[in-house]
């Protein structure tokens, strides 16, 4: 259901993190949807008050006094002792509440398929694209023996299982084999022990009988589209919807408040406004900005907990989203350096350190969380695991977002045999119009040269590149309220939420040091030309301002290639941002970082200089 | 504004508590509602099902799915043995030649048997599971089949981090002061059974030797992460701890590398030393937080079972703080100001911040972020 601006002047949007529960406020004034308030408050879905309505009366309470503050009215009132005033009267109340949630660990999935890098994969996207993470996927061919498969469908705790497998016609044995499996581990659901453990199940339909009869009476089954009903095709969207459906009836109700909550987030005809995944809004919205801009856009929201990264590539906007469960900047910190060993982390790091300190450091975050770094020496290690924390994240997902992506995409059979050996990935980082980074690290790094470093180091963007932050993380906010104004979401989201940085250009491949990389002749807005053969190995900070273009003409150095082709020209427009045009001829394919430090720190130094990422102190 | 919210760790002479003592399947609670009970005291049982083994009766037997219920012995629900035949074909044209059987590789049950794919499902015994009380208390509530509520008054401590499950012993404080480490010619046979305290740090060393003269526990203000590694033989990569099997708990008050235990813990444990008290090591940080404690019972009156009500902890003026991050880690001080506008720090991060006085007569400014408050 969609309002329009007659009946939505206000809403209160929240997101009810891990740790944090953000509100924002949403206002038509003068003629448009814009963003005007935020508060915050911690999450209460934990002992002691183990309701998550308090967080988000607390987080309100904080956007009803600034409110106040701001338009100097002591009469602007959107709580009444223990609820939110829904609707709106005069200063009193909003029209709308609606809010999203990844609270107590968000949605925990396990999926099953017959073939893992088949309808296995298939069933992971589905659970992934609804806003999940995947436990585990647990396939009959998996090498894994069957008792070894019921001991893990017994170990995990999952909110629900996703059951795919079989084309619709085909054997049914091994998909059947499966559901037995399922059925003898009787998996417990991770909340609650009152109901049953909602299974859906969307493989071959010539099984759903015999699946009623085997876990008909042990698991709330709910049959569904098979998501790979031939070969060739693949049908996510009934299955990502039956998903939806189960986390707000199974999953939110079980969590402590969520009940009161789910009450809550009304529109304005007092219609429920189902509360959403985080992820799945955050995906929402990405797809969004691809289609309406009619460009590839590659996302990521690094969180405490986890890194999702989200993208939409290729002539078709083929989605995908990838959760790295166990990569973050607090809870997962630790687990970052456990992954991506000290030596990948230092290697970001222009001074010395000691290593047992970094290391003790690591693990002191870990266990206190929502602690900042005061010093600045401490921003300068987070953000270099950062960039660790994103690169881990990437590939991971480089190596999920294969072909045959998105619902009812067709493919050759001799492609879908091949599709996941040979990891032919459909993230092309020459073709990307646009890198989106969102989450603590890179909404609110202190100077947003730092969140610009991060994203280049870790995504290595190449040719021309946009590069984008959500300014204060209101993207989930936004995919929510998608739901019920698609305009008021549009224009907040272009107007308040994406802060444009600039763009990054780079040329790809390597050549030597003391070689010309490229030759850049830039038209800037202030009337200058920048002229200059750039050597391999620089960076380059030039001046264009938000809502600025600068006409460009790129030329690479010989066997480079900067978009256009090998050691062809690229005519274009550089758009700027906050930050400017940063060129950079560090290389790509590969990017090579040198492994002596006496080499390396100077560089690095030399790098974050003209970047303008640090003080000087700690790069002079 | 909304409050800032800054929970610390619990530290104290005198609390009420209240522990859940549940079954992971439901179960027989053994005790009834006013019971006293001891530490070690099973409050609760259950069994776990068995490990459940697939079979493809079938494909064995070499017959389609169908066709198996003409050669099965078994039936679902039925106790079998080792090598007890499950299935037996005729053999050629019924004559018994050739004859091929299934055995059963385990002591078990069937559970069940598909006409689908053949397979046959079989259960080996259910393995026991007994919860013990863990503080001595009296039972305030039972849960029917899931296990009990016990309450007690306890001094207590909360760790900031752990390792290790459950377990009991006598406290002796081994290290002379909250800054100083206990060595490994410190510890004998004497300390068996024991839950040693150590100051700013705990070696591996130490811990090793701990472990084979029979402590039972070991609290301590530091641990290094280098030495963790090296004894759980892993990197903890997601603090979610407590199912270690090292043979030894291990409570850390306030974090990795070498850093002073709290004064006021180090006393507390001194005042205690020679008491008997429950400690368990386990930590989740997230979803569900939780910490490493040591319980130390208290002789208590019914009437005093009076748990406090559920609060958030909140930062005011006079507040008790300590500072859980550089600079300053560990420090302990007063809230003198809370000045409600963004203030920029070293890093440049634009923080609310706190004003606080120091033990040691000096100020300093920090994040409001990276201290927690200390109740009184």
């Amino acid at each position: 259901m969609q309002y329009d601006h007659d009946r939505l002047t206000r809403i209160i949007a929240t997101d009810c993190g891990s740790t944090t529960t953000k509100a924002i406020l949403i206002e038509y004034i003068d003629g448009e949807y814009r963003q005007t308030v935020r508060g915050e408050a911690p999450t209460t879905v934990e002992a002691p008050l183990n309701d998550v309505t308090s967080g988000v009366l607390n987080a309100v309470q904080e956007l009803e006094e600034i409110a106040r503050l701001k338009y100097n009215n002591p009469n602007i009132k959107f709580i009444d002792t223990d609820h939110l005033i829904i609707p709106r009267n005069g200063d009193i109340g909003a029209d709308a509440y609606v809010s999203t949630s990844s609270a107590g660990g968000g949605l925990q999935m396990m999926v099953t398929g017959v073939v893992a890098k088949m309808t296995g994969e298939s069933a992971e996207r589905a659970a992934l694209g609804a806003g999940a993470i995947v436990m585990d996927l647990i396939a009959s061919n998996d090498q894994r023996l069957d008792h070894e498969k019921i001991e893990r469908i017994r170990q995990l705790r999952p909110d629900m299982i996703l059951m795919a497998g079989g084309v619709d016609g085909g054997t049914t044995k091994h998909v059947l084999e499966m559901a037995e499996l399922v059925r003898a581990a009787d998996p417990r659901p991770r909340l609650g022990s009152s109901y049953k453990l909602p299974v859906i199940y969307a493989g071959n339909t010539n099984a759903r009988e015999e699946i009623k009869s085997i876990l008909g009476n042990s698991v709330d089954l709910i049959i569904t589209d098979n998501i790979r009903p031939t070969l060739e095709v693949e049908n996510l969207g009934p299955a990502r919807d039956k998903i939806h459906d189960l986390f707000m009836e199974h999953v939110m109700a079980q969590a402590p408040g969520y009940n009161k909550l789910m009450e809550w987030t009304i529109g304005p005809d007092g219609v429920n406004v189902p509360i959403m995944p985080t992820p799945g809004a955050v995906g929402n919205i990405m797809q969004t900005i691809a289609k309406e801009e009619q460009i590839e856009v590659l996302g990521v929201d690094i969180g405490g907990a986890t890194t999702d990264v989200f993208s939409v590539f290729t002539k078709e906007f083929i989605f995908n989203r990838t959760v790295s469960a166990n990569l973050g900047m607090s809870y997962s910190i630790s687990n970052v350096l456990a992954s991506t060993g000290l030596p990948n982390i230092l290697r970001w790091v222009p001074f010395d350190i000691d290593q047992a300190e970094l290391r003790n450091m690591i693990k002191n975050k870990m266990i206190r969380p929502t602690t900042i770094p005061n010093l600045l020496e401490e921003l300068v290690l987070e953000q270099a695991i950062a960039k660790e924390a994103l690169r881990l994240a990437f590939i991971q997902h480089k190596s999920f977002a294969v072909s045959l992506k998105g619902t009812q995409k067709t493919r050759e059979i001799s492609e879908a045999f091949s599709q996941s050996t040979s990891g032919d990935t459909i993230v092309d980082l020459m073709s990307l119009s646009l890198l989106v980074g969102s989450g603590g690290v890179l909404s609110h790094a202190p100077r947003r040269h730092q969140s610009v470093m991060m994203m280049i180091d870790a995504f290595l963007p190449e040719g021309v590149t946009r590069l984008a932050v959500d300014s204060i993380f209101m993207m989930p906010h936004l995919g929510v309220l998608a739901e019920i104004s698609i305009k008021a979401a549009t224009e907040v989201f272009h107007k308040d939420c994406l802060i444009y940085l600039g763009t990054c250009v780079a040329p790809v491949g390597k050549i030597k040091p003391d070689k010309v990389a490229l030759s850049a002749k830039i038209e800037l807005p202030d009337g200058t030309v920048f002229n200059e053969d750039i050597k391999f190995g620089e960076l380059r900070l030039l001046p264009c301002g938000l809502n600025q273009t600068a006409k460009a003409v790129l030329k690479p150095g010989s066997g480079l290639d900067v978009g256009a082709g090998k050691d062809k020209p690229l005519e274009t427009v550089l758009h700027g941002g906050v930050v400017g045009i940063v060129l950079d001829t560090r290389g790509r394919n590969p990017f090579v970082l040198p492994t002596e430090a006496s080499v390396r720190v100077p560089l690095l130094k030399k790098w974050m200089r003209e970047l303008k990422a640090y003080p000087d102190q700690i790069i002079s | 504004m909304a409050q800032a919210y800054s929970p610390g760790l619990s530290v104290t002479e005198n609390i009420v508590l209240r522990k859940e003592r549940i079954l992971p399947l439901k179960g027989t609670v053994l005790v009834k509602k006013g019971d006293k009970v001891k530490a070690e005291d099973l409050v609760a049982e259950t069994s776990l099902p068995g490990k459940v083994l697939p079979l493809n009766l079938a494909n064995k037997l070499g017959v389609t799915p169908a066709m198996l219920s003409d050669f099965i012995k078994v039936e679902p629900g039925q106790q079998i043995t080792k090598n007890q035949i499950l299935a037996e074909n005729k053999g050629l044209f019924g004559l018994g030649f050739m004859k091929n059987s299934v055995k059963s590789p385990i002591d078990g049950e069937v559970e069940s048997i598909s006409k689908l794919t053949g397979q046959v499902l079989l259960r080996e015994p259910r393995i026991p599971v007994q919860v013990k009380a863990f503080i001595d208390g009296i039972i305030t509530k039972v849960i029917e089949g899931e296990g009990v509520e016990v309450e007690n008054k306890s001094a207590y401590v909360q760790g900031i981090f752990g390792i290790g499950g459950e377990t009991f012993g006598t406290i002796h404080v081994l290290a002379k002061s909250p800054d100083s480490q206990i060595s490994t010619d410190m510890l004998s046979e004497a300390n068996k059974g024991q839950i040693i305290v150590s100051g700013n740090m705990c070696s591996y060393d130490v811990i090793m030797k701990a472990k084979q003269v029979g402590v039972m526990a070991i609290i301590t203000g530091g641990i290094d992460d280098q030495e963790l590694k090296k004894l759980l033989g892993y990197d903890i990569g997601v603090a979610i701890t407590g199912h270690e099997n090292l043979g030894i708990t291990i409570l850390v008050t306030e974090g990795f590398g070498p850093i002073n235990m709290a004064k006021k813990t180090y006393e507390l444990l001194k005042k205690f030393d020679g008491h008997a008290a429950s400690i368990h090591g386990k930590t989740q940080i997230r979803a569900g937080v939780m910490r490493p404690e040591l319980i130390i019972p208290l002789p208590f009156d019914e009437k005093e079972l009076v748990v406090k009500e559920a609060a958030m902890p909140s930062l005011d003026i006079g507040t008790l703080i300590r500072v859980i991050r550089q600079p300053g880690f560990g420090k302990i001080g007063r809230v003198t100001g809370l000045p409600e506008l963004l203030t920029v720090v070293e890093s440049e991060t634009k923080v609310r911040v706190l004003e606080a006085k120091l033990e040691d007569g000096s100020t300093i400014v920090i994040p409001r972020a990276n201290v927690e408050v200390i109740e009184e």
